[in-house]
């Protein structure tokens, strides 16, 4: 377990060169497995009601990235998006807005007009998303193009490959590269944690992604299984806290792909707020990536202001 | 900055029928005690009287023992294994089925979360019993010779802080093997005893194979020293083991004791950080610490002791306090005045020998018993509370300079229970465990147990173990 | 020439520190020498030499243990002759049977030998728990183990209470049959010449009456053997003195030595140890 001096000096230091670089990742202290899990398991049982649901609730409204990201996205498509995200529930304008909406770099332009005056973010997938497989310099075209569109966010993906077989700098350098060209956006790395397997590699994947200059740190892309999960959620969330308290930087968590359910939302606030702690529970530092959860918390959210369960009729799809 | 504040979320009352008043269960009935007093048994975490439960004097105890002989003679005994299986995995089947109220039932009357009940002791009840009734017709198998024999009437005494898993470790493999049982249930804890007794009835487990007394020390020792019982069981402190082992002394009864324990909890610069805040955690204020294989000494290397106190304060500062039935509490209450009295001694004497206190900041209800979570640091080998059992959420710290010292440390102490190790080196792991004097050892987890899993102590935290193969073998004659 | 018959503590041959010694006659009541009566100073001694002898003998391998059990058992057979005059004098029987006698000893510490790296198979497990652990049981030796002999058979008796109890690590402090203690002076002199480490086994000739209460109230003995106790209120005294520090006792029994021992001993004096470790990437 490496104890760090306090200030981002010394940091500075360990990302000199690749070798400081990799050894002190390699030096971070490991993750059990079956711990990390049954602490996660744990959290899951907090039983969250009333008043505790309604904030809840709400909260991850507030979260939500909402996000298309299909080969057959039209401008349409992306249209009927901001609406929803702008008016997520028909029946309830007090419904909160979400947080932004999340499409591949083409369609930006098309959500920025959509969303003026809003204040939704629109958030653009760069860098050859998902697969990360292309040249640093079309990686590094496809962020200025998304940021020349009006992109207030980049989330962008890490080369994997060059991660696992051991090429940290490399992977330090393109999201350098990328935090540059993104300019005033912010920018959120995406470690695609399912592919990088071990809770080990996933700490220190957040560890340099944050290091390189990493606004958010996010879990997935979405289109690899595993996506998001609780326990991968926890590390990342305990990454971010002991990076703020050797930095005092507040670095943001975003939980990407497979959180369906309202129930399954509330457990992910919950971790944020016992792991992470009250700072993360709010949408400037933790975001649900996420389509069909909005729904489900519109239904939720009406349940408990009316007691009766509503049905799908009663909420737009997008 | 938001704050998610959790409403109550409270476990229903409602699916739990208590009665008013509870007799005795001697052949399959709950009777009148004749010359005992009763005594009332409350909820720790509000005071609130539960219910009039008899307490079995020396008669009582007798017409037990004797309902257990002659069912052992006339019917348990004689009765083939797979016959006795199915009445173990029958009594399994009603446990499970009514498992929320009984988690309600021990939540209330012990103190502990419902998370808790609900989550560990409750299933692991069940799962006792699955794993037991699959013995009962392999005997031959279970290392005690071909034809081994039950050694007939069983005289069980359990202890108050797993009152219905303390009753499964000891009726299940007694039953499995052949034997009859009379269990004293702790004074403190009787309610899910005398719901067991209920579920033998539902299960029409023939009379006078359990039998159920309840009561204080005097029905214990009433129990442990009938002449008639001819294999002694008993959970609880070591002062009280030893005085049942000098009783039977010179008698043919065979004994076990599981008693007390002051764990260490060994932390190494490279362990799993987070896992192992969560493991010191689990193993020193699950069950508010009444655990004898707790976590009660954490031994810290001395190179990363500011790291490990400070993530450790900070993880104790979202420890819930609270009602034993709101699913979110994660401590529940101290089980009697008397324990509560004795940790708040305990606590006292470690301030005055010097060592450091420190809580997080609770709001402790206003009836009932409770303790904050609390960590002692600055403690040496040499101060009472590194030495002597407390039984509450009381964290003591100490600290080392290399595995050889982690060894003499955890090793120098009367008890034997358990230890902990956190490293991520795996042959150090090896090392440790094997050169922990302790029946268990966890290795990066704790506070796991396992009807498969053998349990108990070496040195004074007792003799025997119960669990897996092992555990049978203390109900068969050999 | 006589031979002196003293104490074996330590893998050496003290005297007692009492200076006592008492007449050992056969079974006719002829003389046949002078024992050192052990003392509970001498009890205290082997106690701490056992101790001392227990970190090491508990951590050789199985292997190495029933080597040196296999030894004695060797070194034993070369002084067949010396054994046989020995029990047949102290137990009045005649020669052939009491090479009958010795034999079996030698074949007994033979059958011993042979547990020793066995023991784990047989009483250890793995347990499969319900979780993502392995989890697994080992039988460990319990640590000093205190033994008064049987009082009849000297060499039999004496080697099938002492052999079960070191082949698993445990050290012993054994009290010889007080009318017939010449075999177990001379089973410390094989001991002395195999490579059984000092302190393994401490014999004391003498009154395990008199020295029974010392080793039995003694709070650095983990298990004690009351076999050769044959006074019923006296092994239960010692059974409550052994009760302060909860002790692992063997009560005295009827005992067949010619038949096979079984487990029983040799599983008395373990404890068992369960080690739970996650499964997980």
């Amino acid at each position: 377990m490496t104890t760090l001096d306090s200030g981002v000096d010394s940091l500075a230091d360990v990302t000199s060169s690749e070798d400081r670089l990799r050894r002190f990742l390699l030096g971070l202290p490991g993750v059990d497995q079956v711990g990390a899990e049954a602490r996660a398991a744990t959290l899951s049982t907090r039983s969250i009601k009333t008043t505790a649901k309604a904030y809840a609730l709400d909260l991850a409204i507030r979260m939500i990235d909402l996000t298309t990201l299909e080969g057959q996205d039209t401008p349409g498509k992306v249209r009927a998006l901001c609406a929803k995200a702008m008016r997520p529930d028909p029946a309830d304008p007090s419904a909160p807005q979400v947080a932004a909406v999340c499409v591949y770099p083409d369609l930006v332009a098309t959500a920025k007009h959509e969303l003026r005056g809003s204040g939704i973010n629109v958030a653009s997938v760069a860098t050859a998303f998902p697969s990360g497989r292309s040249s640093l310099a079309i990686k590094i075209q496809d962020t200025k193009d998304a940021v020349a569109a009006g992109a207030d966010e980049v989330d962008m993906v890490i080369d994997r490959g060059a991660f696992l077989s051991g090429r940290y700098g490399l992977v330090f350098d393109e999201i350098a590269a990328i935090r540059e060209a993104a300019g005033d956006a912010h920018l959120k790395v995406i470690l695609e944690t399912g592919e990088l397997v071990t809770y080990d590699n996933v700490r220190r994947a957040s560890w340099l992604a944050m290091l390189a200059g990493a606004d958010f740190i996010k879990t997935s892309t979405g289109k690899v299984s595993p996506a998001a999960t609780l326990p991968v959620t926890l590390v990342m969330l305990e990454a971010v806290r002991d990076y703020q308290e050797s930095t005092g930087l507040h670095i943001g968590v975003k939980a990407a792909g497979g959180i369906r359910t309202a129930k399954d939302a509330i457990k992910y606030l919950v971790t944020v707020n016992e792991t992470a702690g009250p700072d993360w529970l709010d949408p400037e530092l933790f975001r649900f990536g996420a389509s069909s959860l909005l729904n489900d918390l519109l239904m939720q959210r009406t349940k408990l202001a009316t007691g009766y369960y509503p049905g799908p009729d009663y909420f737009t799809i997008d | 900055m938001s704050r998610f504040e959790y409403a109550p979320a409270p476990e229903s009352r409602a699916i739990v029928d208590i009665k008013s008043s509870y007799g005795l269960y001697i052949n399959g009935q709950f009777v009148e005690a004749t010359d005992g007093k009763p005594f009332k048994t409350i909820s720790p975490s509000s005071e609130e009287v539960l219910a009039d439960v008899s307490e079995a004097g020396p008669a009582d105890v007798d017409k037990a023992v004797k309902a257990a002989r002659k069912a052992f003679e006339k019917v348990w005994g004689p009765m083939a294994g797979r016959d006795r299986a199915k009445y173990l995995f029958r009594i399994a089947r009603l446990i499970q089925e009514r498992s929320r109220e009984l988690a309600v039932l021990e939540s209330l009357d012990n103190g502990k979360p419902i998370r808790e009940s609900r989550d560990v002791d409750i299933p692991l009840v069940a799962a006792h019993f699955f794993y037991y009734a699959g013995w009962a017709d392999k005997l031959e198998y279970a290392g005690a010779g071909d034809d081994p024999q039950p050694w007939g009437v069983a005289g069980q005494v359990i202890p108050w802080n797993f009152p219905m898993l303390m009753l499964a470790w000891k009726i299940a493999p007694a039953l499995a093997a052949g034997n009859t049982v009379v269990l004293k249930p702790a004074e403190t804890t009787p309610l899910t005893a005398l719901a067991f007794a209920e579920i033998c009835q539902q299960a029409d487990l023939p009379p006078g194979v359990v039998n159920i007394v309840t009561g204080a020390g005097r029905t214990g020792q009433a129990l442990v020293e009938h002449p008639d019982v001819n294999k002694v069981a008993f959970t609880g402190s070591t002062a009280v083991g030893r005085a049942i082992a000098k009783s039977v002394a010179g008698s043919d009864k065979a004994v076990t004791l599981e008693l007390g324990g002051k764990a260490a909890n060994i932390v190494f610069e490279d362990a799993p950080i987070d896992q192992t805040i969560e493991g010191i955690v689990n193993g020193i204020f699950f069950n508010q610490g009444h655990v004898c294989c707790a976590g009660s000494r954490l031994l810290v290397q001395e190179s990363v002791y500011d790291e490990v106190l400070a993530r450790l304060k900070r993880r104790m500062g979202t420890l819930r306090v609270g009602d034993p039935l709101d699913k979110n509490t994660d401590i529940g209450a101290i089980n009697s005045a008397a324990q509560l009295a004795k940790i708040r001694e305990l606590s006292q004497v470690g301030e005055d020998e010097g060592a450091e206190r420190w809580s997080p900041e609770c709001e402790l209800p206003p009836q009932g018993y409770w303790f904050p979570p609390t960590v002692f640091t600055g403690v040496s080998q040499a101060h009472r509370i590194a030495r002597e059992e407390i039984f509450g959420p009381v964290l003591s710290v100490l600290t080392f300079r290399t595995p050889q010292e982690a060894v003499e440390k955890a090793n120098n102490t009367p008890f034997g229970l358990s230890a902990g190790i956190w490293t991520d080196k795996g042959s150090r792991i090896l090392w440790m465990a094997n050169q922990l004097r302790a029946g268990v050892v966890w290795a990066n987890t704790f506070n796991r147990f396992d009807p498969t899993s053998p349990f108990g102590g070496y040195k004074e935290s007792g003799y025997g173990r119960e669990g897996g193969r092992h555990g049978l073998e203390a109900y068969l004659a050999h | 020439m006589r031979k002196t018959y003293k104490l074996y503590i330590g893998g050496a041959f003290p005297r007692s520190e009492s200076g006592r010694s008492y007449v050992v006659t056969d079974a006719k009541g002829k003389f046949l020498a002078n024992a050192s009566q052990a003392s509970r100073k001498d009890a205290r001694d082997a106690v701490v030499s056992a101790r001392k002898a227990f970190g090491g003998w508990s951590a050789r391998t199985a292997y190495n243990r029933g080597q040196v059990l296999y030894r004695i058992a060797e070194v034993m057979e070369g002084r067949h002759e010396q054994f046989n005059a020995e029990v047949a004098a102290s137990e009045g029987l005649s020669i052939s049977k009491a090479r009958a006698v010795v034999d079996a000893s030698i074949d007994r510490w033979v059958w011993y030998a042979g547990w020793a790296d066995k023991l784990a198979q047989v009483v250890g497990s793995s347990n499969p728990v319900a979780g993502p652990y392995f989890d697994f049981s080992l039988p460990e030796a319990t640590g000093v183990v205190a033994v008064l002999a049987p009082q009849d058979s000297s060499l039999l008796g004496l080697t099938s209470v002492i052999a079960p109890a070191i082949v698993s690590g445990n050290t012993v402090v054994a009290v010889s049959s007080y009318d017939r203690p010449l075999p177990a002076v001379t089973l410390g002199e094989v001991m002395a010449t195999s490579d059984v480490p000092g302190g393994v086994v401490n014999l004391l000739t003498g009154s395990a009456s008199e020295v029974g209460p010392w080793l039995a109230s003694h709070m650095d003995v983990n298990a004690i053997d009351l076999c050769g106790i044959e006074d019923a209120d006296e092994a239960r005294d010692l059974e409550a003195a052994s009760a302060d520090n909860l002790k692992r006792v063997r009560r005295p029994a009827e005992e067949d030595w010619t038949e096979s021992p079984g487990l029983s001993r040799l599983t008395q004096y373990l404890e068992l140890k369960t080690v739970w470790h996650p499964i997980g990437v």
